[in-house]
């Protein structure tokens, strides 16, 4: 059981400054699980991933990748096991001064001591995994938005992570990049017995490839469950950020004073 | 409204001294992490050639005309006093002991300077280093401190272009157009130049201004809010901040290199 899992969070808790962001998260992910993490836009999701990352440390609880406390670890050991993580970032974040070939060579030339022509064929095959070897001497500026992600997957899965991290990997992909991303993450994960985690808000794609959904709202978590479970769920949340509904209990006003008395009306208004 | 203007003072030197602090353990963490530039001077070689070697065109050009403003009005004045055989020193002097450093250093901040900060800005705003430092590799080390020792080499190079320029600037104008004796141009040029005194501290000078240039137009980029104005106003900041910290650190070197002239 314990072998199984690769990321568990215990009651984490971090806010930037004064504003708490988290306030209380338990996730776990099993190896060889796409996990979704979805929520509405500024909920905490991209924390949650920068928290796994270790790129900023809860305030209280726990975080554990690989059986590795983050709270306890050094720089070093942080450094260490980041090389058993790939993350992909939102708009790829390619090296812009790098051709596709060097940016998904790049981990390997800083990591390891491999002979220059084995580093081409473990790029020319990562690339080929995401459907641009065709594309390895191209600039990113060259790419569209869609291979842009793309050739940043196969960046991040150029050392065979355990993990990767995936922060909206669908947002602005027209329908066919869409799918395309959608199967490369349930492939991938299934041919390279990766665990995937995707922070996410498209609720159609990402419940076609997910085995497991958490729903994030306001730093907790509100529901947790297989994608059938998710689906058929009649929690009022939940319900409404599967069907996209505009009210609910994510209200569509923002905060405000009673319409009538903002715009002066007095005691004649309804 | 006295009160509040007292906090927002008091505010403001905080953040101020809070920046201060922030760029000197940023400036630590560059020397500290300095392994992989020199391990790897390819690294290096590289951001030379972006921020020396695209340098030269308005290097050169600039000392060159600089070096003949000088041929000009230092000819129109020591030619008052029939010294005018005294030109070569006068050009050489100035361009050695002030000029070359000095105006250099203002053409490198506002050339190289702001190039390194919308750089480093953009690879931030475009969560390029966050990339770099979830795939284990340290930003610091990996993107800043190749830059910055690219700068601090590139600067004493440029520099010393620019004062050859400009001599040979000082020489057409004097000894070509004007027709000061060519052999006192050279000559007295060669008496009255040392090596020490003028050359060695004028490298030394452009050196420091490498590592202010540089280390500013670093900072500024890595402290970059993440947005195209964020990124704009470093950029402004970098030039200016740059520009004054070269005027001011030259005052100061100066002073206390030729105290003991004359």
């Amino acid at each position: 059981m314990q072998n199984d899992t690769l990321v568990e969070i215990e009651d984490a808790v971090f806010g930037y400054g004064e504003r708490p962001v988290l306030k209380g998260i338990n996730l776990t992910a099993k190896r060889g699980q796409v996990v979704a993490i979805m929520g509405s836009s500024g909920c905490g999701k991209t924390t949650l991933l920068r928290l796994i990352g270790g790129q900023v440390k809860a305030g209280q609880g726990t975080v554990r990748v690989a059986g590795e406390s983050l709270g306890e670890l050094d720089r070093a050991g942080l450094y260490r096991l980041r090389r058993k993580m790939g993350m992909l970032f939102q708009f790829g974040a390619l090296f812009t001064d790098m051709s596709v070939f060097d940016n998904v060579a790049f981990q390997l030339r800083e990591h390891t001591d491999l002979p220059e022509d084995a580093i081409r064929d473990l790029v020319l095959m990562k690339l080929h995994a995401v459907g641009l070897r065709g594309a390895a001497d191209l600039m990113p500026s060259e790419l569209s938005g869609g291979m842009a992600r793309r050739v940043a997957l196969a960046r991040a899965i150029a050392l065979d992570p355990a993990l990767v991290m995936y922060d909206e990997p669908f947002a602005g992909l027209d329908p066919i990049s869409l799918g395309v991303t959608g199967n490369l993450i349930r492939r991938l994960t299934d041919t390279l017995g990766l665990t995937s985690l995707v922070v996410t808000h498209d609720v159609q794609e990402s419940l076609k490839i997910v085995d497991y959904v958490y729903f994030v709202s306001e730093g907790v978590i509100v529901a947790e469950g297989s994608a059938e479970e998710i689906r058929a769920s009649d929690l009022p949340y939940v319900h409404q950020f599967v069907h996209g509904e505009a009210d609910g209990p994510v209200p569509f006003h923002y905060p405000a004073p009673s319409y009538a008395d903002d715009l002066q009306l007095g005691g004649q208004g309804a | 409204m006295l009160r509040q203007a007292i906090e927002r003072l008091g505010n403001r030197t905080i953040q101020g001294v809070w920046r201060i602090g922030y760029a000197s353990r940023f400036f630590v963490a560059m020397l500290l992490h300095s392994g992989t530039a020199f391990r790897r001077f390819g690294l290096t070689i590289r951001e030379m050639y972006f921020s020396g070697v695209l340098s030269l065109i308005i290097i050169l050009v600039s000392g060159l005309f600089v070096g003949m403003v000088l041929g000009l009005q230092g000819y129109e004045t020591l030619q008052r006093y029939g010294s005018e055989s005294a030109l070569g020193t006068l050009v050489a002097l100035s361009l050695v002991r002030e000029l070359g450093p000095v105006l250099a250093g203002l053409l490198f901040a506002s050339r190289a300077g702001s190039a390194i900060t919308a750089e480093i800005g953009l690879m931030k705003a475009t969560e390029q280093l966050s990339a770099m430092e979830m795939m284990a590799v340290d930003p610091i080390a990996r993107v800043v401190a190749p830059r910055f020792w690219a700068g601090v080499i590139s600067m004493p190079l440029l520099a010393a272009l620019f004062s050859a320029m400009g001599i040979f600037g000082g020489y057409l104008v004097g000894v070509r157009l004007i027709g000061v004796d060519e052999g006192s141009f050279w000559s007295q040029m060669q008496g009255a130049v040392d090596f020490e005194q003028d050359i060695l501290n004028g490298v030394i000078k452009s050196a420091v201004f490498g590592v202010a240039v540089t280390t500013i137009a670093l900072f500024e980029g890595y402290d970059a809010p993440p947005t195209a104005e964020g990124v704009s106003r470093a950029t402004t900041r970098t030039v200016v901040t740059s520009s004054l910290a070269v005027l001011a650190l030259d005052f100061i070197l100066t002073a206390f290199m030729f105290r003991g002239l004359n």
